[in-house]
């Protein structure tokens, strides 16, 4: 049980870009911008040109349909659109369509691991809204003159997911983000790698002072380090006697601290109404079709790997945090030792990966199954099957290309034996030690035979060679 | 009742810059505004479902078809109007 000394409340506004759509939320310009210039992709409507229409995509209401029940949700019976006043450059119209009384769904779940093993977490509501543009600050946000706009991302399909205040630190809150993404990556709405794909408000507060709001976080570590950041400053700021105000505040990523700033608009002050281009959406009703599409998710997966495969939990768990990885061990194991496989995916290729900031992308599977089939027919080491793992991702080729160019064959066993009778013969001090009792001196002879085979013999088989020759 | 400062409040969220005349001139039009709410508020709506839009519509969606209806404008138009920008951007004043 997880007491939480410092009464830590932790909960997450994050904004999802529906960025697997074709189209933005409310007019057909491309959501495939970001490799282009500039304000290239946009239209009166992305724009707020005076006159112009907004009209809903429908594929992004059933993907936020396909969010909210995955989320465990109730999707709403009615549900319509509102206008957020406020004069921001990034919001062209002077105001942003989202939702408010009457989001489109609401009242979920998700299992996070906690600090104290499984920890739900509840969904209060995911709703639409569109994404506003893009803000380019010459230098540093506090210092630069200008404010520079691109409206490109104006307009894009956006899912605000806001969870109750059940995360009890910054760890767990961004175990919370990974499984929200690891879910959204699932079901195939949102592509996590892409520019401003996931951003997140954070609501932190701690026993004794009121909440703040910290904006701008951009990443799932600049998460944890703004709350780490946060929790810190919020006990001093008590311990000094102070008051722990509420306030928004602004995370600064390169600094790694968080910055008051102080706003005259409050929440009332957005003068929510209902969009009069926009009429109410009852779309509760498609519900239970979308429910039969949706995919395997995350947990059910790791279930039925651990079920299926007879894996551990820890592999299951590792191997279905990430679906491209899932799929690449679900096609390793459907032809190799399934045991073998999830040893040699979860414990040495994504260690590798990671080391070197890489993707499973990066590795093919063919190449995986033929690891996996050498050691399985004991023409190389575990060593070798490292060494040929670390080649491939480092220099590219292919197992059988590298066990030959490094001469990773296992030795055959008299060359092992002629190797140690040399050895032998060669260290004359060693063995008289070894035989006076230092078995420590075995080590140097099994050293001289290792270095003799150039390092293809297995050493605990030189080693017992060795004693078999001296004994 | 609307005071002068809270016509002060809204001017400034509307960015809109009131001189004193104004001031003098929109508090009172407001506050008949807010009496005659008041008036509505009087109304009986006991077992009157509330209205969410003027429209008696629902549903109403466009497909996920990239540039239907229209092309979107060159990045050329997109700026023709803006009063100052900048490698292809919109150039704005800094905020905060
Ligand atoms: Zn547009």
């Amino acid at each position: 049980m997880y007491d939480n000394p410092d009464g830590v409340m932790i909960g997450l506004e994050v904004h999802v870009q529906l960025n697997k759509l074709k189209t933005k939320v409310f007019c057909g310009c491309t959501t495939d911008y970001h490799n282009d210039p500039p304000n290239s992709h946009v239209c009166p409507v992305c724009l707020g040109l005076p006159g112009a229409l907004p009209k809903i995509n429908k594929k992004a209401v059933e993907a936020a349909i396909k969010v909210g029940l995955a989320l465990n949700c109730k999707i709403e019976e009615h549900t319509q659109f509102y206008r957020k006043n406020y004069y921001y450059p990034d919001l062209p119209k002077g105001f942003q369509i989202t939702q408010y009384d009457f989001p489109i769904s609401s009242g979920g779940h998700i299992m996070i691991e906690g600090e104290d093993g499984e920890h739900r977490v509840g969904i209060t509501r995911a709703h639409m809204e569109e994404d506003p543009g893009r803000l380019v600050h010459e230098g540093t946000i506090d210092k630069s003159k200008y404010t520079l706009i691109d409206y490109n991302r104006s307009g894009m399909a956006l899912l605000e997911v806001v969870s109750d205040p059940d995360m009890r630190s910054p760890k767990e809150a961004r175990r919370y983000l990974d499984k929200l993404r690891n879910i959204l990556e699932y079901l195939d709405v949102f592509d996590g790698n892409l520019e401003g794909a996931l951003r997140v408000d954070a609501n932190i507060s701690i026993m004794g002072g009121q909440r703040a709001e910290i904006k701008n976080i951009s990443s799932h570590k600049g998460a944890e380090r703004a709350l780490l950041y946060e929790i810190v400053r919020q006990k001093n700021v008590l311990r000094r006697g102070g008051i722990v105000v509420l306030e928004t505040r602004h995370f600064d990523e390169a600094r790694e601290i968080t910055m008051s700033m102080r706003s005259k608009e409050e929440a009332h002050d957005y003068r929510y109404f209902p969009e009069p281009d926009l009429v109410p959406l009852k779309i509760s009703g498609w519900a239970p079709a979308i429910k039969e599409t949706l995919p395997e998710l995350p947990d059910a997966r790791r279930l039925r790997f651990v079920e299926q495969y007879g894996i551990t939990d820890d592999h299951a768990k590792a191997l279905t945090s990430e679906l491209k990885l899932a799929i690449f061990y679900e096609n390793v194991a459907k032809k190799a030792d399934p045991k073998t496989a999830a040893v040699w995916i979860c414990d040495v290729l994504k260690g590798e990966l990671n080391y070197r900031n890489l993707t499973i992308d990066s590795f093919k599977k063919e190449h995986m199954l033929s690891v996996i089939g050498l050691l399985a027919s004991k023409k190389i080491t575990e060593d070798g099957a490292v060494d040929i793992i670390r080649t491939l991702l480092d220099k590219g080729g292919s197992p059988d290309e590298i066990v030959a160019e490094k001469g990773l064959l296992k030795v055959e066993g008299d060359i092992v034996s002629t190797a140690a009778e040399e050895a032998i013969k060669e260290n004359p001090q060693a063995v008289a030690d070894f035989k006076a009792g230092k078995e420590k001196a075995l080590n140097s002879l099994v050293g001289a035979v290792m270095k003799k085979t150039k390092g293809r013999a297995d050493a605990r088989a030189a080693r017992e060679v060795l004693l078999g020759k001296l004994g | 009742m609307i005071a002068k400062k809270d016509l002060e409040h809204m001017g400034w969220l509307a960015r809109l810059e009131l001189s004193e005349e104004d001031k003098e001139k929109y508090t009172p039009k407001l506050n008949s505004v807010l009496d005659y709410f008041g008036e509505l508020d009087e109304v009986d709506t006991e077992g009157v479902e509330p209205t969410y839009h003027i429209l008696p519509m629902n549903n109403v969606f466009r497909e996920d078809e990239v540039n239907v209806p229209a092309k979107p404008l060159t990045q050329e138009e997109a700026l023709s109007n803006a009063p100052k920008k900048q490698d292809g951007f919109f150039k704005a004043p800094r905020m905060m």
